[in-house]
């Protein structure tokens, strides 16, 4: 972990409330695909986690969807302007599970993180197939992004007016030797029961301090109590205890 | 020079900056940091007889310059503690430590402090009677003055380090819980907990918090906090340790001023990771800006 102050560099919408911010500062505690940052805004009192979406050398890239005060406030920063983040949270994703074919299934703003991830298996060989789900064609970002990564591309949207019509799961058919995902819990557990690879599932809670301190955002596991900010986001498929 | 020691039931301080229970762990994570022996001392994670997973989550959720927490108490029971976060503590911290208690019985407190009274590591007790997230102990101890005696003094009889009583500012009347602590044989007191507090999601119309309350912290409650500082550090003759929304150099003057001896710093924790040392190396700057040569001069039992 580190504490770093970042230079916005764009912030730009990719669609009507998703947001892509790049920033330069200090990336080096950004180990894995799959951290996250936590960030200070002024005039609220706890940090944001925002997951990775990539880091190209200092610069570190953030897709966002604006669902409160926080991110309202991170839409509206334009070039120059500072934010003091904290670095390098969490575990992140494991590769070395991967063979030869991996699949990457991502919902909504579950998708960013799997970004990197995509460079980094691509880089190492893999097959990378990518699965991203939305609810419908206008909330859809990132296709073209992970399709010039050279990964094959499926889209899928709840209406029907993109791609195919349903869910992540409706779009998983082929030979992977192991998956990864992040997207809302009901989508996770949908592909844990899914699957029958192993994988790693990328989990969102409520957090305090983000690196461990605060045990706001404990869970249970088979494998002992885990914090999501510290042990996790990212739970392996065979210790997950689902409770909701 | 600026003289920052303090005396904290019979064991000097470099500092009077303690990091609270329940937002610095055991340490481990801020000792990735910072050197965290720069700091006075600070207070572990509340610790039950039996280990303890806690609330469901949501626990946490943001306030006006605060935070409500519904933690409920998380933590591995005091055998782990003492087989396993003691020791690797010891790795990264070489002062006298405070270990926080919680307990949903009498005897569970006394139990509890008996054995971490015990360790080599702890410098004094801590006693949460005070602790607003979970049900049928923590908190109803500490809004009773008998109670609190009772607490107390069982805690006494088996221990031979300083026991600190952690009180509650959801009371009526704060003074007299305070005393009767003294009363029960109290070195000193610690004040104040969290506030009970409460926020609502607009879109689900339920509350954020899976536990429905929690305990709200932050710098909204400071002036709070100070106001009780005041009147018990007033009416008992034993050391006061105020906390509650503590963030600068300022505040923790502020604290003192009003007769505590130390100050706990707790929410500032999880917004800056860096805010203990912060403060340790700004306290002499502000000391000097407002003529303190020796912080011994404010707080009351030094």
């Amino acid at each position: 972990m580190k504490e770093t102050v970042f230079k916005v560099v764009t912030n730009r919408a990719l669609t009507d409330s998703v947001y892509e911010m790049k920033l330069r500062g200090d990336t080096s505690d950004i180990t894995a695909p799959g951290q996250f940052v936590n960030i200070k805004l002024d005039s609220l009192f706890l940090r944001r986690p925002i997951s990775v979406c990539n880091i190209v050398g200092e610069e570190l890239t953030l897709v966002y969807k604006v669902v409160g005060k926080g991110t309202r406030a991170m839409s509206m920063m334009g070039h120059g302007a500072k934010l003091d983040i904290l670095t390098g949270l969490g575990n992140g994703y494991d590769l070395t599970p991967v063979k030869s074919s991996a699949l990457l299934l991502g919902g909504g703003v579950g998708v960013p993180p799997l970004y990197l991830l995509a460079r980094k298996l691509i880089a190492e060989g893999k097959k990378v197939t990518v699965v991203l789900g939305f609810n419908t064609k206008s909330e859809i970002f990132y296709e073209n992004e992970f399709a010039a990564l050279g990964c094959d591309v499926r889209v899928t949207t709840v209406d029907g007016s993109y791609g195919t019509k349903g869910f992540v799961t409706d779009a998983m058919e082929g030979e992977f030797d192991h998956f990864f995902t992040c997207g809302p819990e009901p989508m996770l557990k949908a592909v844990w029961n899914k699957t029958e690879i192993d994988g790693q599932l990328s989990f969102e809670e409520r957090m305090g301090c983000g690196f461990g301190a605060c045990m706001g955002c404990s869970c249970q596991t088979l494998t002992g109590n885990k914090r999501i900010c510290k042990e996790g986001p990212v739970l392996r498929k065979g210790e997950i205890l689902w409770q909701k | 020079m600026a003289e920052m020691k303090v005396n904290l039931c019979g064991i000097e301080l470099d500092n009077p900056i303690i990091p609270a229970s329940g937002t610095f762990g055991y340490g481990y994570e801020f000792a990735e940091l910072y050197d965290i022996n720069i700091l006075g001392t600070f207070s572990f994670k509340g610790t039950t007889r039996e280990p303890r997973f806690g609330n469901p989550t949501p626990r946490i959720a943001e306030c006006t310059a605060g935070m409500i927490n519904a933690v409920g108490l998380q933590n591995p029971g005091v055998e782990k503690v003492i087989s396993e976060e003691l020791p690797k503590m010891r790795r990264v911290f070489h002062k006298p430590v405070m270990a926080n208690v919680s307990g949903f019985s009498i005897d569970e407190y006394a139990e509890v402090c008996e054995r971490l009274d015990k360790c080599p590591e702890v410098g004094w007790l801590e006693v949460n009677v005070s602790c607003p997230n979970v049900r049928h102990g923590g908190m109803s101890f500490g809004t009773d003055p008998k109670a609190a005696f009772q607490v107390t003094e069982a805690v006494k009889k088996v221990t031979t380090k300083p026991v600190i009583l952690k009180l509650s500012p959801n009371v009526t009347d704060i003074v007299s819980i305070a005393k009767a602590c003294v009363e029960g044989g109290a070195d000193g007191i610690s004040l104040i907990n969290t506030l009970l507090g409460m926020r609502i999601n607009l879109r689900t119309r339920k509350p954020v918090i899976a536990n429905t309350m929690g305990g709200f912290s932050g710098p909204a409650i400071f002036p709070v906090a100070l106001r009780m500082v005041y009147q018990v550090a007033n009416a008992v003759d034993v050391p006061v340790i105020g906390m509650g929304g503590v963030e600068t150099a300022e505040d923790v003057l502020e604290m003192m001023m009003a007769g505590a001896t130390a100050v706990e710093i707790g929410a500032v924790n999880l917004v800056n990771p860096y805010a203990g040392r912060d403060l340790v190396n700004d306290l002499p700057r502000a000391m000097e800006e407002y003529n303190i040569k020796s912080l011994k001069e404010l707080g009351k039992g030094n």
